[in-house]
């Protein structure tokens, strides 16, 4: 069963044809151009990749071709004829399958269902549930994921095993081009060898896969050309991934160099006082016993994979859950466990995991999610101050490099990475003691996510603590000033960020698994 | 995974591949200055497309809506409607009609926001009628009889929200049980008797005017405004608006979910506590059936009103014109002497309608001012 081919290849599928041809496609919403002139090429059998900041209009040229929105103007030809597709299963019916950069799956729904939603095999009406399985169980093995049963709510999966499912959804599809928002943003790093894999599979059967992701050396490990957006236009193309220099590419996305990446680390500074401590922390199936302190104006890093239970942990210190024993103490007194509020009311504050469900009002304008922790200080007898809150959102777009600049718009209206620096700018306002970051920098920017460090470090070095998770190693060792490694809900090391090597993180972190640790 | 430091990085600028096009990021740069794109438009929004400027947005298109019900009774009454004294009249019983549906619409717009719903408001209302017009209760008089129902209507409010919050039933579940229980209390109270208010302060409030418009319709416009301010400038409004857009990020940026949920069934009950005395002025009277259906009337007047049912979205002027257009439609079939079963009809087809419209109108409006601003 596993020789089957993973997607029916089309079998008129030539390597090197030019599959897809974008000519000065534009895309405008209120107020924004988002896309201003795009020139693209994709050829049968390569992996494209498209580089841009944040805002620069990636995932609006994606839902352009996935025929989510319709371009104003610029023509679009697929495998030598114009199209314009009505709605996203006409794009799927030509052949172009999409993983989108904000999950799309129904929580209620299977694995299976959700893999196979809206093109559900039938047989006189009813649905081949034997065979959606089967097929869902075999496309799931090629993934890697044979652990993940096809029944599984999706409700119940980890973040990484929900992008896993929306990969099987663009898989069983037979398609000819498959295009991928950032689909590393949220894998962990075996996960990614994993996704390469099969996009290697995927290519050497003639399809072409577009492949969007701000780490620039995955875009070396996979890619073969490289277009780069810049503001809704393309500002260059066809360029060779392997070995177009660094610093060329950098300048054409950001129009400038950036000269560093993570700020200087002041000479560790022992003698500020412990803020947080805590004591052999324990939830049954996500972590055991569990010991950190993080002292004031220090940053402490937590590697560890998904599903290590580095998420719960931070979680579980903030109060969102509430923990089976141990304690949480800031500052020398004990939390009430299971409560955000008195967590918060101490001075702690949490950009969470996942920045659509857990953090974001998406209809609500961007200054009142950067303030939605914070309304009530700038508030004078219950009377909100939206004034003040505004100018307080201001500044901190200002500190972030936030595009568009208008705090007034709806944070629905931003790019994936802008609204990822609206959930970590929430904290940075009002007198946080301590800062817990889960990703702080899923899907942000080469150049913004410089400015994120830098504002990290500042915060640091007026007094604040900062207990930081990741899943990318090189971010943890870079920012922190000390490490704790964490397997299978358990400490594993704890060493000074200066004594760790990457190689050295990524051994103590493997043999964990992507569904151990996560909920029944 | 050294190279995501773009420092490492050789400099090779020179030899760029042939087939890319020229582009120098410096000169994209430049011209980005003159075309609004990916960045800030540069010029503040307007004030329509600011904070509620969806809602107004709406807004607009409820007015429209209103506005081609008056034009249908001027054209189908064009013998009343020639008299302006009778149009004003005519515009003030259609405010009193409005009146007390309006009041429990504006504590079941704050409930539906704060993404739930109260099934039980009108069985609330007849329950603080029924227990203030008590022989009991008429003994303390006026003041003890508008006591009485605002607190029997935030105290079952009050039931509700423990319910739903901690005791984490559906706020469907747990209202239509209220529905059923308050009702059956009410009944059980009164005995299934009619119970008259022989109190004149509280009968007045339905029959006096103060400078030509009735008391009824300052109560409406006093809670209306009330809850205007609560929901747009008041702390207690935007979490209202946080809890129902997203309860998990309100609740990981520590705000009290559970006590605000609480506190808006609580307002809910208030408001039927008040409508409660309204009503009971306008019939002098209280009964265990009285307030039949409200729920739906304003749930209906919510949800036309731009009020999402998922929570996290609504406005109270819409919910007012929600209202409005409900009566305004009473009124219509009345003054032409229609039946009440075809009235019934068309307000089901008026709910569709206003919503279509109000979509269709919607889109179209925003995407003219989009167009409109990238080319000014
Ligand atoms: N529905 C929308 N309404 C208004 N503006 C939008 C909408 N969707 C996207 N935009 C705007 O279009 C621009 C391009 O956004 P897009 O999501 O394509 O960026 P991106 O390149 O994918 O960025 P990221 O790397 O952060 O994901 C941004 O300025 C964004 O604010
Ligand atoms: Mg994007």
């Amino acid at each position: 069963m596993t020789d089957a081919p993973l997607v029916e290849a089309p079998a008129d599928a030539v390597a090197g044809e030019v599959v897809l041809r974008l000519t000065d496609v534009v895309k405008t919403f209120p107020g924004v151009r988002a896309l201003d002139g795009v020139q693209l090429e994709v050829r049968a059998g390569e992996v494209h990749c498209l580089l841009g900041q944040n805002g620069a209009g990636k995932s609006t040229l994606i839902k352009v071709l996935a025929g989510v929105h319709r371009p104003d103007s610029g023509t679009v030809e697929w495998r030598g004829e114009p199209v314009t597709f009505a709605n996203p299963q006409a794009a799927m019916r030509a052949g172009i399958a999409t993983i989108y950069q904000e999950l799309d799956l129904v929580d209620d729904l299977s694995v299976a269902e959700n893999a196979f939603l809206g093109h559900e095999p039938r047989r006189a009406g009813f649905i081949r549930r034997g065979h959606m399985a089967r097929r869902t169980r075999q496309i799931l093995g090629r993934l890697g994921h044979a652990e993940i049963p096809p029944s599984r709510m999706v409700r119940s999966l980890p973040a990484a095993g929900k992008q896993v499912v929306s990969m099987a959804r663009a898989l069983s599809h037979e398609a000819r081009l498959i295009i991928m928002d950032e689909p590393s943003a949220v894998l962990a790093h075996d996960e990614v060898g994993n996704l390469f894999r099969i996009i290697r599979e995927l290519t050497a059967q003639g399809i072409a896969v577009i492949y969007i992701s701000h780490r620039l050396e995955e875009i070396r490990e996979i890619g073969d050309r490289v277009t780069v957006l810049k503001d809704g236009r393309t500002t260059a193309a066809n360029l060779p991934a392997r070995d177009t220099p660094t610093r060329d590419l950098v300048s054409r996305m950001t129009g400038r160099t950036i000269e560093y990446v993570f700020p200087d680390r002041p000479a560790t500074d022992t003698t500020g006082d412990e803020l947080l401590q805590v004591r052999s922390l324990t939830r049954a199936g996500e972590f055991s016993d569990v010991s950190l302190t993080v002292r004031a104006g220090e940053i402490v890093g937590i590697a560890g994979l998904v599903g290590s239970g580095r998420s719960e942990l931070l979680e579980t210190i903030y109060g969102a859950r509430r923990a089976e024993s141990g304690t949480v103490r800031m500052g020398g007194r004990a939390l009430r466990p299971g409560s955000v509020g008195a967590a918060v009311g101490a001075g702690m504050g949490m950009a969470p995991e996942e920045r659509k469900s857990q953090a974001l009002l998406l209809g609500e304008p961007i200054y009142r999610n950067v303030t939605l922790a914070t309304f009530g200080r700038y508030a004078r007898f219950g009377f909100t101050d939206t004034g003040k809150e505004r100018a307080e959102a201001d500044r901190i777009a200002d500190s972030l490099d936030l595009r568009p600049r208008d705090v007034r718009r709806p944070v629905r209206t931003l790019s994936g990475g802008n609204q990822q620096k609206v959930v970590v700018g929430r904290w940075l306002l009002g007198d946080t003691k301590l800062l817990l970051l889960d990703e702080p920098t899923r899907g942000v920017d080469v150049g913004a996510r410089a400015e994120l460090y830098q504002v990290v470090r500042a915060l640091a070095a007026r007094g604040v603590g900062v207990l930081l998770v990741s899943s990318e190693v090189p971010e943890v060792l870079g920012l922190a000033d000390r490490v704790l490694v964490m397997r299978e809900g358990r400490v594993v090391r704890e060493a000074p960020a200066d004594e760790l090597d990457e190689n050295t993180v990524l051994d103590l972190v493997m043999a964990g698994s992507l569904m151990e640790g996560a909920p029944a | 995974m050294s190279e995501t430091l773009p420092t490492a990085a050789p400099d090779r600028a020179a030899d760029l591949p042939a087939q890319s096009p020229p582009v120098d990021p410096a000169e994209t740069a430049a011209a980005g200055e003159k075309v609004a794109h990916g960045g800030a438009t540069g010029r503040r929004l307007s004030w329509w497309s600011g904070d509620n400027g969806e809602g107004a947005r709406r807004n607009l298109g409820l007015i429209g809506v209103l506005l081609v019900l008056v034009v249908i009774g001027a054209i189908t009454r064009s013998d009343l409607y020639s008299n302006p004294d009778w149009v004003w009249d005519n515009t003030l019983t259609i405010l009193k009609l409005a009146s007390v549906v309006g009041v429990v619409t504006v504590g079941m717009t704050f409930v539906i926001i704060g993404g739930g719903i109260d099934l039980s408001v009108g069985a609330i209302v007849a329950l603080a009628g029924v227990w203030c017009t008590t022989v009991a209760t008429q003994n303390f008089g006026a003041g003890g009889m508008i006591f009485t129902a605002l607190t029997v209507g935030l105290a079952v409010g009050i039931v509700n929200g423990v319910l739903i919050s901690y005791g984490r039933l559906v706020p469907f579940i747990a209202t239509l049980a209220m529905l059923v229980a308050a009702r059956g209390l009410a009944a059980e109270i009164s005995d299934k008797q009619t119970q008259i208010s022989d109190n004149q302060f509280i009968n007045g409030i339905a029959s006096n005017s103060l400078l030509g418009i009735p008391l009824l319709v300052y109560i409406l416009a006093a809670v209306v405004a009330a809850g205007w301010v609560l929901l747009n400038r008041t702390t207690f409004g935007r979490r209202t608006v946080a809890v129902g857009g997203n309860p998990e990020a309100a609740r990981l940026a520590g705000i009290n979910v559970k006590r605000h949920t609480l506190m808006l069934y609580g307002l809910s009950g208030l408001c039927c506590g008040i409508a409660a005395v309204m009503l009971t002025a306008q019939a002098n009277s209280a009964q265990a059936a009285m307030a039949n259906l409200y729920e739906l009337d304003a749930i209906a007047a919510a949800i036309i009103g731009g009020t999402l049912l998922s929570g996290g979205r609504g406005t109270i002027i819409g919910s007012l014109l929600g209202v409005i257009i409900f009566s305004t439609i009473t009124n219509l079939f009345a003054i032409n002497g229609l039946s009440t079963e075809a009235q019934n009809m068309v307000k089901g087809g008026i709910i569709v309608a206003a919503v279509l419209v109000q979509q269709v109108q919607f889109r179209s409006f925003t995407q003219f001012l989009g167009r409109n601003r990238l080319t000014t």
